[in-house]
């Protein structure tokens, strides 16, 4: 029966074991990680193959603006936790309203440089193997910082109801790992969309 | 200090009440399982849900054996054929296997730790509806896949979707996009159990269980899952770029645009051998808890079953192109990929051995559990080697694409697998029900099971030697494979009669079968601890162990395990 189970002995002290907030946010972090992994095997691989079409040396400009906003936003989430850790919601709110802020920067970033790549440039998705890669590499991205964004609105809308506490600093947290994934993601795709591939 | 878990203060039971309601009417009943959130119903959901699939996927297999048991057969038109070879496999990889896998992970884990529940119900639910959605639409497609075309119902391009036969222009029509959203939406279920599993292992274990005393299931399925959280990826990035080939006219498998089909095969086994993998752990985690039982004998090597595990984990990760020998990989892939899958054998021995050790010096009972595990033992063990065999690449270039290859993994997903699906169901089936499956019926289920199964797959190697290649709908007679394929179908007939009468003994014994109570086996995990079946928070007082069989303490507390661990 379910109440013998107890085995007498003296209490197991200090049992502490890994939280699993953390520990189910890796796993999704290491999920997604396979996920843009492929993505950017075949951004790779089929570098310098495309049969016609504009290249990415003559379409591509570094999107050193966006870039800064991103990684940027990174920081003020940080922030956002550590004032919320120390019960100083209004601030932590502030800060998460930089965070979405910077975020949005970057997304219209990327929707300006699309607008022109697609109008005035050319290059959609069907268009070449770069145009193929490329979107389905960025916007894979951009996806996860919307997915991001509208979670840390989430919060912010809390936070300016005037609901955010202390102790949802540990969700906040969590939250804001999966937003420094993102921002670590845009750092790989940077280098090989801007940098290498160019 | 302990760990809070969740405050479950709002669960809701009808048949609990205590309180003068009305009897819960049927509909109440149908309310609680679909938005229950307890991990032994949705474990329960998963694997009637699988077993159902697994009656449809065996419907396909059998409309496959009538159409090749006389040459030039006409049972079915050559494009139904492609049907049923593709929803077959499909079924049976992502309908059957998976979820019963993750159904008994579901089930067993959180009671095996000592834990309330999974640490994310309402993420468990989540992912078990999810998985059951991407079913029901891959079978909508018989219906709904004519679309506008007219070109064919249900996907018809194999279970591994090669391209370019994916691309809109040579499987026109929505059959193809069923396939992927189908396997899509399951995969994201996969990955969303897997991840329940692994933070309730880490997280969730009660006092006293270290991870040096974690049930060896338990140690599978975190092996397990974080194989899926590797090996779904890709597959899930192949099936979005195939969908963007589809629809808007991306290039990522276009070789007239420069792209490679090749490309779509890495990526897809990438995710594939991982993938028989994920399916083959948890049987090798079933074995670790029922043989080490019936041969009343604490597992041989714990430490190297938990290596062995993790080095068969991380091995299969590196083996993908073995199935692409015939491709054109060059001598230096080809003999990388030969030496690597070659090497997963030194943990797989490993794990046999300790298996056979076990046994070894033990007082064996032949209870219907045991016997399918001997089945899985030997089975398994050929399954290996035919598999090594093929691991050659100059072999696997006569023999790929035969019916050895089938004949080499059915050996191990019908042989090694569903036998120890068989023996988990034999084994754990008291504790879900409260009641004891025939021992008589289970012998018979077994030896006809058996006859089947070796009359079917041991026969089956040799129209591959022969030539016969797969996914043919039919052959001449000259060949010389007639009679052969004729055989192979009465022994698919046995194996039909054997499932039957195991349906009939679930049925049966559920109703009137002997009562079991909390431990009919003399077991030592903390599931055998609890009723059967068992109440919805599982523990009353939270479980305190000491070792690695906490119910062996209790039995015998003037010779507890720890002092030999």
């Amino acid at each position: 029966m379910s109440t013998h189970t107890l085995i007498e002995t003296e209490s197991v002290e200090q049992w502490r074991l890994p939280d699993k907030g953390l520990v189910g946010m890796i796993c999704l972090i290491v999920a997604e990680v396979a996920i843009f992994s492929i993505f950017v095997v075949a951004y790779i691989f089929y570098i310098g193959k495309s049969l016609t079409g504009p290249t990415p040396a003559e379409v591509l400009t570094l999107p050193i603006v966006s870039t800064i906003c991103l990684l940027s936003s990174s920081i003020t989430v940080h922030f956002a936790v550590t004032t919320l850790e120390k019960g100083k919601s209004g601030l932590s709110t502030a800060w998460l309203a930089l965070t979405v802020l910077l975020g949005g920067i970057f997304l219209a970033g990327t929707a300006q440089e699309w607008h022109e790549l697609i109008y005035e440039k050319g290059l959609t998705i069907s268009t070449n193997l770069f145009g193929t890669t490329y979107y389905s590499l960025v916007g894979l991205h951009a996806s996860h910082v919307v997915i991001g964004l509208v979670m840390l609105t989430v919060v912010l809308l809390f936070g300016l109801a005037g609901k955010l506490k202390s102790k949802h600093a540990h969700r906040l947290d969590m939250l804001s790992y999966y937003w420094h994934f993102v921002d670590a993601v845009w750092v790989v795709v940077f280098i090989v969309v801007y940098v290498i591939g160019r | 200090m302990l760990e809070k878990r969740m405050n479950d203060t709002t669960y809701d039971h009808p048949e609990g009440a205590a309180v003068a309601l009305a009897k819960p009417t049927w509909l109440d009943v149908v309310n609680s399982w679909i938005t229950t959130v307890d991990h032994k119903r949705i474990g329960i959901m998963y694997i009637g849900y699988a077993l159902i699939f697994l009656v449809i996927g065996g419907i396909e297999a059998l409309i496959m054996r009538v159409q090749l048991a006389v040459p030039n057969n006409h049972f079915v038109t050559p494009e139904v054929f492609n049907r049923m070879f593709t929803m077959h496999g499909t079924t049976m990889v992502f309908f059957v296997g998976m979820p019963i896998l993750f159904g008994f992970g579901n089930y067993l884990i959180p009671l095996m730790i000592g834990a309330r529940d999974m640490a994310f119900p309402r993420l468990n639910s989540f992912s078990f509806w999810i998985s059951a959605f991407g079913g029901l639409l891959l079978y909508f497609s018989f219906l709904g896949g004519d679309g506008l075309y007219g070109a064919g119902t249900a996907p018809d391009v194999g279970w591994f979707a090669y391209a370019p036969l994916t691309a809109r222009i040579f499987s026109p029509g929505h059959s193809t996009d069923y396939w992927i959203l189908g396997v899509f939406l399951s995969g994201i279920g996969s990955v969303g159990t897997a991840l329940n599993l692994v933070v309730t292992i880490i997280s969730l274990r009660c006092k006293g269980m270290t991870m040096g005393r974690l049930p060896l299931l338990a140690w599978i399925y975190l092996v397990v899952s974080w194989m899926v959280f590797i090996a779904i990826g890709p597959l899930t990035a192949a099936q979005i770029m195939l969908l963007l080939d589809r629809t808007v006219g991306s290039h990522f498998f276009d070789a007239q645009a420069g792209g490679s089909a090749v490309l779509w095969m890495h990526f897809f086994w990438i995710f594939g051998h991982p993938e028989v993998y994920i399916l083959v752990l948890p049987a090798f985690g079933f074995a670790n808890e029922i043989i080490p039982v019936f041969s009343r004998k604490a597992i041989f090597g714990y430490a190297a079953m938990v290596g062995a595990t993790v080095g068969i984990g991380f091995v299969s990760l590196g083996v993908w192109a073995h199935h692409m020998f015939t491709v054109g990989l060059g001598p230096a892939g080809n003999a990388f990929f030969t030496f690597a899958t070659m090497v997963v054998s030194v943990p797989t021995g490993i794990k046999i051995f300790n298996w056979l050790a076990t046994i070894w010096g033990g007082r064996i009972s032949f209870a219907t559990p045991m016997l399918f595990s001997m089945g899985f033992l030997f089975q398994f063990l050929a399954a290996g080697l035919t598999g090594i065999m093929l691991s050659v690449a100059p072999f696997d270039w006569q023999l790929g694409n035969s019916y050895f290859v089938v004949a080499h993994f059915h050996y191990v997903l019908v042989g090694a697998i569903l036998y120890m699906i068989f023996a988990a169901f034999y084994y754990w089936f008291p504790k879900m029900t409260g009641r004891m499956l025939s021992e008589r019926l289970g012998k018979w289920h077994f030896w006809l099971f058996t006859l089947g199964f070796h009359l079917t797959f041991d026969l089956m190697h040799i129209p591959g030697i022969l030539g016969m290649p797969r996914r043919v709908f039919t052959y001449e007679a000259d060949r010389g494979w007639g009679s052969w394929n004729m055989i192979i179908g009465i022994g698919a007939i046995f194996q039909v009669i054997a499932i039957l009468i195991f349906v009939w003994n679930m049925i049966h014994s559920y109703m009137k079968g002997e009562k079991a109570g909390p431990d009919p086996w003399d077991a030592w995990t903390l599931e055998w601890s609890t009723d059967s079946p068992p109440p919805h928070y599982n523990f009353a007082v939270e479980p305190v162990v000491e070792s690695r069989r906490p119910l062996w303490d209790r039995k015998h507390p003037n010779d507890p395990d720890n002092a030999y661990e």
